[in-house]
């Protein structure tokens, strides 16, 4: 489903701030795996994301998705087999527009857009539907601007959003860091039935190690732009918190010492 | 008495055709999020295509059309300045300001103005078509509200489509855009053209009505176009939909004008009237500071209650 061979990304290249965040990074990602992300700052989890949308550009390697090379595809274009939730609940929605409109503009992604409506008639009652799984009352809501809401229900709405149209890959960027742990919860339940539910491919990249663990069929921990730690199946369901933070330990024993 | 009831009749009337303008201002400034300064070269560019169109004899109608085309032109420029080049918003603004001073002088042939007096423009031949007892005024009146109309429904139809949607979320929030599939770059270019083609058109009707075309007749355009969005907002506030919006843009305009008017009567030297302008625009973009102080105490209150 996803392959990325050899990529490489540099920030500031050629300046005394040169950061080479990736370097041969490779990773392979089965259709339906559900791929949980953990990592300290500056392991680079965040790029990784921002490279398979589209949002920078590699120095080198190869990003293919759904048989398709899209390296090169600039992040608008991408967007067609791509659904995203990012870290900040204000960036999923536009604020000054309903809640309506904004699933309609999710709705069509992919889709050439033109001058029909913008929102059309027979969409409002699919869109009623669609947001009665959120089980926030949003659908009696439709016409409220999404600035209203709070950063839990803007996640949720966002989540519903990327899911609308169906993508090949769903890439959530630590999606619940912004949330009080309530709403973090709900939202992560979610995000877990609305992905087993559609059989969706995913990368989740969270900081709790627990619901690392808890959610997805795989698990992948990275360090300085390399994969440390990479597990499926039943050695995933066992790990244990303490298993992964030994792991992590190691390796900022080891980054002690080389410095 | 009368004196002030007609130069109040006769700024109502030009507050109309500049409103055409505040709307443009408005697309940018509200719906864009995007401080366009294109517009004080575009509004004269307006007013020179259809002065030297109508200068040749032809069709003044045409001559608008071209203006609104000539505009077009202008803003896609500013925007491939801004999303292409990557420079940045208020710059590519200055930039194609300047250039469009040098391009204005060129379309008027080398002269600083084009006098249109004793020409057909649209407001001598609207003469025809409207009752007799109407005035200068209440003919430039109709005529801004017929463009003022037409325009405040296409924009509203415009905006309510995908497209129309797509350019208001890019305002609102360019992530959130470029990961639904739009590209955000095409919208801030089509934002920017629908703009400045309506400011040209406005620069191409005022200067109509005046009967002159000039170099100079945009300097100050955008700070006038922010005053006007601005006193729209605060006088007639954010509610209702998007037809009520923008008519309050344009009314917005009118009253502008109107206070301009008042204030020149009551002896501002018309030599001050930029400063007073920029005075208002600062005050008003300044208000939800100045308010600040006052709103506290009334939430102690409420709490005190």
């Amino acid at each position: 489903m996803l392959k990325i061979c050899n990529l490489t990304k540099v920030f500031n290249i050629g300046t005394i701030n040169e950061n080479i965040v990736l370097s041969d990074f490779n990773l392979h990602v089965k259709e339906n795996e559900f791929v949980t992300v953990i990592g300290g700052n500056g392991s680079g989890k965040t790029t990784l994301l921002n490279m398979i949308a589209g949002v920078y550009m590699p120095e080198a390697g190869q990003i293919v998705l759904n048989g398709k090379d899209i390296t090169k595809m600039p992040e608008y274009k991408r967007s067609a087999l791509l659904g995203r939730v990012f870290q900040d609940p204000m960036k999923g929605t536009a604020s000054s527009m309903e809640i309506i409109e904004n699933l309609a503009i999710a709705n069509r992604r992919g889709m050439s857009r033109g001058l029909g409506w913008g929102v059309k008639k027979t969409e409002k009652a699919r869109f009623g539907e669609y947001l009665k799984l959120l089980d926030l009352g949003l659908e009696a809501r439709l016409h409220v601007k999404t600035g209203l809401l709070s950063g839990g229900q803007r996640q949720a709405l966002t989540l519903l959003m990327a899911t609308l149209q169906k993508p090949k890959l769903l890439l959530l960027d630590e999606h619940t860091a912004a949330l009080d742990p309530k709403t973090a919860a709900k939202v992560l339940n979610l995000t877990n039935e609305l992905v087993t539910d559609n059989n969706l491919t995913t990368i989740m990249i969270t900081h709790n190690m627990k619901d690392a663990i808890r959610l997805g069929n795989r698990l992948i921990m990275m360090h300085e732009g390399k994969i440390v730690f990479d597990v499926t199946g039943e050695e995933k369901k066992n790990l244990k918190v303490t298993d992964l933070l030994s792991r992590f330990e190691g390796i900022s024993d080891r980054m002690l010492l080389s410095n | 008495m009368g004196g002030l009831l007609l130069s109040v009749q006769s700024a109502a009337s030009q507050g109309v055709l500049w409103g055409i303008m505040t709307l443009g201002v408005f697309i940018t400034f509200r719906i864009l999020n995007y401080a366009d300064l294109t517009v004080d070269g575009s509004f004269a560019l307006g007013g020179a295509v259809s002065a030297i169109i109508i200068a040749g004899g032809k069709e003044p109608l045409l001559s608008l059309f071209v203006a609104l085309l000539a505009g077009l032109a202008a803003g896609a420029v500013t925007g491939i300045l801004n999303t292409k080049l990557k420079i940045p918003a208020i710059l590519s603004g200055i930039l194609s300001m300047i250039a469009l001073y040098s391009i204005n002088l060129t379309v008027m042939g080398g002269k600083a103005n084009i006098a249109m007096l004793g020409l057909d423009t649209i407001f001598v031949k609207v003469q025809y078509l409207l009752p007799s007892s109407f005035n200068r005024a209440a003919e430039s009146l109709s005529v801004g509200l017929a463009f003022a109309v037409v325009v405040i429904t296409i924009l509203y139809w415009f905006f309510g489509t995908q497209i129309g949607e797509l350019i208001r979320a890019t305002g609102n929030n360019e992530y959130m855009v470029r990961a639904l599939g739009g590209n955000t770059d095409t919208m801030k270019i089509l934002g920017l053209m629908i703009s400045n083609g309506l400011v040209a058109l406005s620069g191409g009707l005022v200067a109509q009505s005046q009967g002159y075309a000039d170099v100079g007749m945009g300097s100050g355009a955008i700070v006038i176009g922010l005053a006007s969005v601005i006193i729209g907002e605060v006088i007639f506030g954010d509610r209702f939909n998007f037809y009520y919006k923008m008519a309050s843009v344009v009314a917005g305009s009118v009253i502008y004008r109107v206070i301009i008017a008042i204030v020149l009567r009551m002896g501002l030297k018309s030599t001050d009237l930029k400063l007073f302008t920029a005075i208002i625009v600062a005050v008003a973009l300044a208000i939800p500071v100045i308010k600040k102080p006052f709103i506290k105490p009334k939430i102690a209150e409420r709490k005190a209650r």
